[in-house]
């Protein structure tokens, strides 16, 4: 946790609010008895990588108790593991155990019938408003139980339960972190084309509980970041000065739990572009001045700015790696705007994006394995990941207008938006939010209620 | 209107805007205003207003693709501008960047950013004093001309300049 005075209106405002009701209790449930496991069969697993592997074929049972409670989750579990493209549900018409049957031991021979290679079961009480949600994992063809958890939550807290229950089977299965109970922050583009009103807007990453967090009528939001360990975000706004009407783009705070905003650093013009280091703790932007924009690190702690480049060049699009001893940005310095990674210092500058087109927006994996890309060329935009050498590189999606991407906190999943042209009647120009896997595969959309753009994935959610 | 008008310089200067041609309007951007300049409406135009600076000294000035130096043209556009603020000694003006949507939000903040500082050091370089000028980069974020195509894209890499009158 930052450290923060006691002063701090932030930090005040931060215990004012109350937190949301849900309360999560995970405990381990131990494998059932009667359960025995086959030495002779490995169980279901998927290998994330370079390979082209099918969808498993999970059977995801409604959870015995509450009926309504118990399809609710089960179908929200489902929907999980299908977006994430390496699960095929397998239809529940299918299915010949009724949820009450399963129990704690599973007639497996029904599940091979329809080649559901694990089965998700398990059993939902209600006791006022408190639910207790059970969920075991099964090896179908081993006949073992591979995993077993209890929650306990507000009925308010269902399809967080439900996520968390859907991480724990992609976990299991993968070997990779779940990144189901997470939120997206987006910009929502409404009204006219020439004119248009850009507010903030969260959502949960499968798209539910979508929320405006800026008035349209003062704000002009974009490019909007989470912090990876506070309730926070940063992001750039246009707001009218009081007193002369005119707009001043500055990097903002956003507090999620109380609302509070503030502007972030007391800059003499332009600030813009900002990212928060791994540890939350600082604030990496651009600052215009003069036609020339220069990469600041601003410790949240002690409120200081560095200046951490020096070139005439445009410096901007800052991302520091896991580690917070490298960061890299983009800049035209070489004529051409393309990537270069330097020491958090702002020393050892080095240009990592090789051969043509113009690179931008460069994102460190949270895994740091890879930094992800805008680029342009031949008159389309590209996302695209790298290693963080340069080597490697590999094109994910492309369009007239693919813009933005953001990592999921696995570091396996991107999510970008991308812009439609528009023709000389205006028609056309939508804005949509992309997800992609960073293989290449399942590029999909994710919904959202209006024109959307600049998505921003948060970390697991800890509310 | 807090302007005072001075007649004779203000006529002076709609022969001027007459005699230079407007060249900034040949490429077609703002035709309804290029209409009303040489309309008999013209001359309702109150000088010193800002329908006066939109119309006959012209408020914008075009780039070219990821550029940010100033043509000829632009040039012109920005002495007219300088003429007409040294005439208004009163007036501020803030001068905003904008980009065509070919490029990333964040780049393009920076690119209009360069784009407006580079009217306004022109602009300062013709005598206008700094201390009147404020620069505001809105990037690609308000588009003028709604379009993906060249000539959409070529009206949108724009510098405007906005005196701060009604």
């Amino acid at each position: 946790m930052r450290q923060k005075a006691s002063a701090s209106p932030r930090a005040s405002l931060r215990r004012a609010i109350l937190r949301s009701s849900l309360f999560l209790v995970a405990a381990l449930l131990m494998a059932a008895p009667v359960a025995f496991a086959q030495a002779t069969r490995s169980e279901p697993r998927i290998v994330t990588g370079d390979g082209n592997p099918q969808p498993m074929p999970i059977a995801i049972s409604n959870l015995a108790g509450d009926a309504r409670l118990g399809a609710d989750i089960a179908r929200i579990v489902s929907d999980d593991l299908e977006r994430s493209g390496l699960f095929k549900p397998i239809d529940p018409k299918a299915f010949v155990q009724t949820p009450d049957q399963i129990g704690t031991a599973p007639r497996f021979a029904d599940w091979r019938l329809i080649n559901a290679q694990a089965l998700m079961s398990g059993a939902v009480t209600l006791q006022g408003n408190q639910m207790r949600v059970e969920f075991r994992l099964w090896d179908v063809f081993g006949e073992a139980q591979m995993e077993g958890q209890v929650f306990s939550a507000g009925t308010d807290g269902l399809r967080r339960v439900a996520h968390k229950i859907a991480d724990a089977i992609y976990k299991r299965i993968t070997s990779e972190d779940g990144y189901f109970d997470t939120q997206i922050v987006f910009v929502t583009e409404t009204g006219p084309a020439t004119e248009p009103f850009k507010q903030l807007a969260i959502m949960d990453q499968d798209g539910f509980g979508y929320r405006t967090l800026t008035d349209q009528k003062r704000v002009r939001a974009i490019t909007p970041r989470f912090s990876p360990t506070e309730r926070e975000l940063t992001y750039m706004a246009y707001v009218a000065d009081p007193k002369t009407g005119l707009d001043i783009p500055r990097v903002y705070l956003y507090n999620l739990d109380s609302g509070a905003q503030e502007i972030l650093g007391s800059f003499s013009g332009m600030t813009f572009a900002p990212r928060f280091t791994p540890d939350g703790q600082k604030v990496l932007m651009s600052f215009a001045e003069n036609g020339n924009s220069e990469i600041y690190m601003m410790d949240l702690r002690t409120r200081r700015a560095t200046r951490l480049t020096d070139s005439p060049a445009i410096d901007t699009s800052p991302s520091a790696s896991p580690d917070g001893t490298k960061i890299v940005f983009n800049s035209d310095r070489g004529g051409v705007t393309a990537l270069y990674v330097m020491n958090a210092d702002g020393s050892g500058v080095q240009k990592i994006s090789p051969g043509r087109g113009r690179y931008n927006t460069p994102v460190w994996s949270p895994r740091g394995d890879y930094i992800a890309f805008t680029k342009s060329e031949g008159g389309q935009f590209l996302i695209g990941i790298m290693r963080p050498d340069g080597t490697g590189e590999r094109i994910l999606a492309q369009s007239y207008l693919d813009e933005g991407p953001t990592w999921a906190p696995n570091g396996r999943v991107l999510m970008f938006f991308r812009q439609a042209p528009t023709d000389a009647q205006g028609r056309g120009g939508a804005s949509r939010l992309m997800s992609v896997d960073i293989t290449g595969r399942n590029l999909r959309e994710v919904t959202t209620p209006t024109n959307a753009s600049d998505p921003a994935w948060g970390p697991i959610d800890r509310r | 209107m807090r302007i005072a008008l001075l007649p004779i310089a203000a006529a002076a200067l709609l022969l001027a805007a007459c005699e230079s041609d407007k060249p900034t309007n040949t490429s077609g951007v703002t035709p309804t205003t290029t209409t009303v300049s040489k309309g008999p409406t013209s001359s309702s135009i109150r000088s010193g207003s800002i329908e006066d600076f939109r119309v006959n000294v012209g408020d914008r000035v075009f780039f070219g693709y990821d550029k940010f130096d100033l043509s000829a043209d632009a040039r012109r556009t920005l002495e007219r501008q300088a003429s007409w603020l040294k005439q208004y000694a009163s007036v501020r003006m803030a001068v905003e960047g904008h980009a065509d949507e070919r490029g990333t939000r964040e780049y393009n903040l920076a690119l209009g950013e360069r784009r407006a500082n580079a009217a306004k050091d022109y602009l300062v370089a013709l005598g206008v004093p700094a201390s009147r000028l404020t620069t505001v980069s809105y990037g690609k974020e308000r588009p003028s001309v709604v379009g993906s195509n060249d000539s959409a894209w070529s009206q949108n890499r724009r510098g405007v300049s906005v005196p701060a009158v009604q």
